[in-house]
């Protein structure tokens, strides 16, 4: 009852915070509309996320074909190389089929929307909601499609490289690829639906930018394989959080010029 | 002719840089010795120095071993670049490596560093003084490393071209705000103006470091984290021009080069600045190796270095002006012929 209170409060000071920003403003409601703000800035996130899922689910292909895609990828690889039990080789070519996934995956994610529907959505949410709801829709769908290319992976390549391994290390390596992979990719794949030049653009523009990300993810599950603790993996993957960290503050910085026609 | 005076002085700064710096001799040094370990008694070979001038004065001579010297019976020049020399080896060297050293007038001290496996060894001996006075050498030349040899004039040509690039994609990086500022379509022109120019000098800074690392390393491209950063940094460019090349419109294709600029130059400054620290480099300053400042880049190195950086960087700015001008006038005829 209360919060439902001082959100009430807060955008009523927000909304007389519009008209007399030069007039009155006080500490106390400059607070107030900051809060205010923020609380609708985070739920409209949250319908847009809720709008990307129904969306998702909506389209059952969509979910389908990205699967379809690892899968018959790692089968291809498969009829190539059979087993495959040499570590740096198995962990080159895993990371190899999981960057050209999230390619493929995340090319399509501005893809879908018709201008006229994107007209809509941008008098409805602030673009830097859209941007953000989008990057971490992204992240939790690569989260989630890494750890199924593993599965897929282990499963026809061979696990023999797993054996020796520092598991948690591992998957907790191969998810911060992934999610890296989704924040890096999802303005490339916005600018390279503005451009109208689809996905081959968006893999021009994009690899250069996920290739450092790229080497370092691949040294430190090359570590994680050779059975290395955290103490080793670590700073790669603090660095890749760095990588992280700039990546959506700039996306969150330049979305909006993107966003406007 | 309002401001040409920094042309002037990239011009003067890049002829002080091409004349005074592939003209200045390397400094004299002890390349090689003609055996490869000594043992106790009488032992005679030959050292060759290059650069060194024997035969003007003859050297002295002395074996270093823990600190203890043993001075040469006979010392006889061959020529300027080689001596023959005699020493009568005690029973006792403490350490399993020995250096030479040699001091004349002209060329200073020199030293070959662990020259010779010790035979023999034992828990020391008792040194005769040998009367050398050891004043510097005096001549302005550039320091002479193993490995690097002559190729140490690089150095104000290879590295320079990076800088340039980096102030260059700086340039294009700041205009790329300004589109996105005003959406001025003549900061998008000087934003392609200085990547195109930069590109040129990033293909200058391969080559030249294609070069050194063959005639160092022994191989024309290695998989170096300086190297990688190198080669995304052409390829980011390259795709930036490929953005702007699929995209008609001018206003569209100028916001849109403008936010991939940005977030590529972040990017991948945070990229060449964190991740050699991360992995080794064969570079100097990376994964333990000592950067040119702390033992290569003595005063003699520094007198060039600097202007050549200067120089390097004007003349690349001076290219971008002049660039940016002819892509004026082609925006101009185009717009007249329309």
């Amino acid at each position: 009852m209360r919060s439902i209170l001082v959100e009430k409060f807060a955008r009523q000071s927000l909304r007389s915070l519009r008209f007399n920003l030069f007039s009155a403003p006080s500490a106390v409601k400059l607070f107030f509309a900051f809060f205010a703000v923020r609380t609708m800035r985070s739920t409209e996130i949250a319908h847009l996320l809720k709008l990307e899922w129904q969306l998702d689910r909506r389209q059952k292909h969509a979910w389908g074909s990205m699967a379809l895609y690892v899968v018959s990828t790692v089968y291809v690889c498969y009829q190539g190389v059979r087993h495959l039990s040499e570590t740096p080789i198995w962990n080159a070519l895993f990371w190899i089929i999981l960057l050209f996934a999230a390619f493929n995956a995340l090319g399509r994610s501005f893809q879908r929307e018709n201008s006229g529907r994107q007209l809509y959505l941008y008098t409805l949410a602030s673009p830097r909601s859209v941007v953000l709801a989008r990057t971490i829709y992204n992240a939790i769908t690569m989260a989630v499609l890494s750890l199924l290319s593993l599965a897929a992976y282990a499963l026809f390549i061979g696990s023999a490289p797993l054996e020796g391994a520092q598991m948690g290390t591992f998957i907790l390596v191969v998810m911060a690829g992934g999610v890296g992979f989704a924040l890096v990719l999802t303005l490339i794949s916005a600018l390279a639906a503005r451009a109208g030049n689809g996905i081959g653009l968006m893999a021009i523009l994009g690899f250069p930018i996920v290739l450092p990300m790229l080497l370092s993810v691949m040294k430190a599950s090359k570590l994680a394989l050779d059975g290395m603790g955290w103490d080793v993996t670590g700073k790669y993957v603090i660095w890749l959080l760095l990588i992280d960290v700039i990546t959506v503050v700039l996306a969150w910085l330049l979305f909006p010029y993107l966003w406007r026609d | 002719m309002k401001g040409w005076w920094w042309k002037g002085l990239s011009v003067v700064l890049l002829l002080y840089v091409v004349i005074v710096g592939l003209r200045t001799p390397l400094g004299p040094a002890l390349v090689h010795v003609s055996v490869e370990r000594i043992a106790p008694g009488e032992v005679s070979f030959e050292v060759t120095g290059y650069n060194t001038h024997f035969q003007e004065h003859a050297p002295h001579l002395w074996l270093e071993n823990d600190g203890q010297k043993l001075c040469a019976t006979s010392v006889t020049p061959i020529s300027d670049a080689a001596v023959s020399v005699t020493f009568t080896v005690p029973q006792g060297l403490r350490e399993s490596m020995t250096s030479i050293r040699a001091w004349d007038v002209k060329d200073g001290p020199l030293v070959l560093h662990e020259a010779f496996f010790t035979e023999g060894r034992g828990t020391g001996i008792t040194e005769t003084p040998c009367a050398i006075q050891e004043t510097a050498r005096t001549s302005f030349a550039f320091p002479n490393r193993a490995i690097l040899n002559e190729t140490i004039r690089n150095l104000f040509f290879h590295v320079p071209m990076w800088f340039t690039m980096m102030v260059l994609m700086t340039i294009s990086f700041w205009q790329s705000l300004r589109v996105l500022r005003t959406g001025d379509l003549g900061a998008d022109r000087m934003a392609l103006s200085a990547v195109d120019v930069s590109l040129l000098f990033a293909a200058l800074g391969l080559i030249t470091g294609s070069i050194w690392a063959r005639a160092t390393w022994g191989n024309w491209w290695t998989s170096d984290p300086k190297l990688n950063g190198a080669a995304v940094t052409v390829l980011i460019y390259a795709a930036y021009l490929i953005l702007r090349g699929s995209i008609p419109d001018g206003h569209k294709r100028a916001r849109l080069a403008a936010i991939y600029n940005i977030f590529a130059y972040v990017l991948m400054f945070v990229f060449i600045m964190v991740l050699p620290r991360l992995t080794d480099s064969l570079h100097p300053g990376n994964g333990g190796n000592p950067a040119f400042s702390s033992y290569d880049l003595d005063s003699s190195l520094r007198a060039l270095f600097y202007p050549a950086v200067i120089g390097w960087i004007l003349l690349g700015v001076w290219a971008y002006t002049l660039h940016l001008r002819v892509s004026r006038l082609k925006a101009l005829s185009d717009d007249a012929s329309d």
